[in-house]
């Protein structure tokens, strides 16, 4: 018996969130075998076993460099048979969701996504999920030999354990139903921190006033490595594009540290941010309810405290 | 063209969540019930379809007991032509995705939209498992839905971005703003929905594999330490050596 984790680049990296994945995997204890699609770099491919990955296979095939979810789940489907592996782990996202829902009903196995925790093991198979949008937690048996967990970021830390292994190719059979849905085009932010990923957040709201004063948010955020955001109020009138919009119908975030400028704290947003480690509010309206919800709080007029607040930083490094 | 649309009946957004019963049930205990945020994204666009396409009608189902029929009429008041509830708890997403796959099979819909998860369970997996019992392609989450003739032009939010894809019907898809305008039904909707079909149907058994043994909330949050506003260092400080995130 092995553990397959289906890991997820961008522009040839692995993200950080399926780095969790192998280590998560890796706590499980059986060897892992990590399976990496479409154009990834090799020394990115070979520093899984870092993670803890024993075999690190790569579907290189060019129709697999778009996320292309029914294709993706046909290669995952026949490498769990190949690899005689009964459990899938892989990170929760727009790609990985749709993904685990596929792989686990072609494999008649127990299925969660947004898994937060290794799971308990002393009756069952027993794994936490965030649920009621991060207001709750769900503790369910997986039931089934064969399992597909989809993680929710943090549920492990990726961390150096072993060191490169060889990647072996692996050949993948596609049919023309693999691509009913037919990839046209995409627009990305490159270069950027991504938000979903990010272990800072630096999010903005009505209280910023309008788009035009969104530089010393991002020149905070520049000086964090931290991805920005916003509330649904400043996505709604167009002031960020709306793939920044933290909150309940928006992007859930958990990050180590989330910074609120100008953000009353409605508890939709709220709900986007509660699985944040550490949370600062600056507001210049004492009565806000994010206070409430936060570590550390600041009263007081962003356009004056942010400034400072960037070169504090600045000098403090 | 045939449209279905799933809705879940789920707490508003603004609710304080409880259990009871040892942790094993949720307390619906001053809690107002909605037809959930992503699934009235995905009626508005069905409704809207129906508005520009003749002879197009919106069915909408529910995985539900008796208590969400004024969330299903809510829908009809909306614009939906006829509505189905499968009677039974919606348990976990196979389940749930059964009872769809069972009766969109019975019917034979062009498109069948549901929101991109619902906000009890937040599992954003239904789409996906009805498309596969089913056979179909499904996509989520949807931010843009465009039907010319046999096919359809959508667009899905990725993380940092967007991509644009198109697929030949019938499909499932999971949707999110800004696909649609939420709705507000009007007088006449609401009058004319509680004589709108309501079709109460028995759910087919499944051995889902997943079982719920308890839930649990987050343990309370300790208090706010408020700092200066003309003392950012003292955060810088305590960001570096309490907290050690920066």
């Amino acid at each position: 018996m092995s553990i397959l984790v289906f890991v997820e680049s961008a522009e040839g990296q692995i993200k950080k969130t399926s780095l969790e994945a192998v280590a998560y995997a890796h706590a499980l204890g059986s060897p892992v075998t990590a399976i990496a699609l479409g154009a990834v770099d090799q020394g990115a491919l070979e520093a899984l076993g870092k993670y803890g990955a024993q075999k690190v296979l790569h579907a290189s095939d060019a129709r697999l460099n778009e996320g292309v979810i029914q294709a993706y789940t046909s290669v995952l489907v026949k490498a769990m048979q190949d690899e005689n592996a009964d459990i899938l782990v892989l990170a929760n996202s727009s790609l990985g969701t749709p993904v685990a829902a596929r792989v686990a009903i072609k494999t008649g196995a127990s299925l969660a996504t947004n898994v937060t925790d290794l799971p308990e093991t002393s009756s069952g198979f027993v794994v936490k999920r965030s649920i009621y949008t991060g207001k709750a937690f769900a503790k369910v048996e997986l039931k089934n030999q064969k399992k597909v967990i989809a993680l929710k970021k943090n549920a492990a830390e990726a961390k150096e354990v072993g060191s490169n292994v060889t990647v072996t190719p692996y050949a993948v059979t596609l049919s023309d139903a693999d691509f009913a849905v037919k990839i046209l085009s995409s627009e990305k932010a490159t270069g950027e921190v991504l938000l979903p990923e990010a272990n800072i957040v630096v999010s903005g709201g009505r209280g910023m006033k309008g788009a035009e004063h969104w530089g010393i948010l991002e020149e905070l955020a520049k000086t964090l490595h931290a991805a920005t955001g916003c509330s649904k109020p400043v996505s709604d009138m167009g002031w960020r594009p709306h793939h920044e919009h933290v909150g309940q119908t928006g992007v859930k975030v958990a990050p180590q540290l989330y910074i609120a400028v100008g953000i009353s704290g409605a508890i939709q947003h709220l709900a986007g941010v509660n699985s944040s480690k550490y949370i600062v509010v600056i507001n210049k309206d004492a009565d806000a309810p994010f206070f409430k919800a936060a570590d550390y709080g600041i009263v007081g007029d962003a356009f004056d405290v942010v400034p400072k607040l960037t070169e504090a930083l600045k000098a403090a490094k | 063209m045939k449209i279905l649309v799933c809705i879940t009946h789920v707490p508003d957004t603004t609710s304080k969540i409880n259990f009871t019963d040892n942790n094993t049930k949720f307390d619906p205990t001053g809690v107002q019930f909605i037809i959930g945020p992503y699934d009235d994204y995905a009626l508005a666009r069905a409704i809207e379809i129906k508005e520009a396409n003749a002879g197009t009608t919106v069915t909408v189902l529910n995985v539900g007991t008796a208590d969400t029929e004024p969330t299903i009429r809510k829908a009809l008041a909306i614009g939906a032509d006829d509505a189905v509830r499968v009677n039974a708890e919606p348990t976990d997403s196979l389940f749930v995705a059964t009872q769809i796959a069972e009766h969109a099979k019975s019917v034979g819909y062009d498109l069948i939209l549901m929101g991109r998860e619902s906000i009890d369970y937040n599992s954003g997996v239904v789409h996906g498992i009805v498309g596969e019992l089913l056979g179909m392609p499904s996509v989520s989450p949807v931010m843009k839905l465009d039907i010319e003739g046999t096919k359809a032009k959508l667009a899905r939010e990725i993380e940092g971005g967007k991509e644009y894809v198109e697929v030949s019907l019938p499909f499932v898809a999971g949707c999110q703003e800004p696909i649609a305008e939420w709705k507000i039904p009007n007088m006449r909707g609401i009058m004319s929905a509680r004589t709108k079909p309501l079709k109460v149907v028995e759910p087919k058994a499944v051995d889902s594999g997943v079982k719920l043994q308890q839930f649990e909330l987050p343990p309370p949050k300790g208090a706010v330490k408020m700092i200066a506003a003309d003392n950012v260092a003292e955060l810088v400080s305590l960001l570096k050596n309490e907290a050690k995130v920066i």
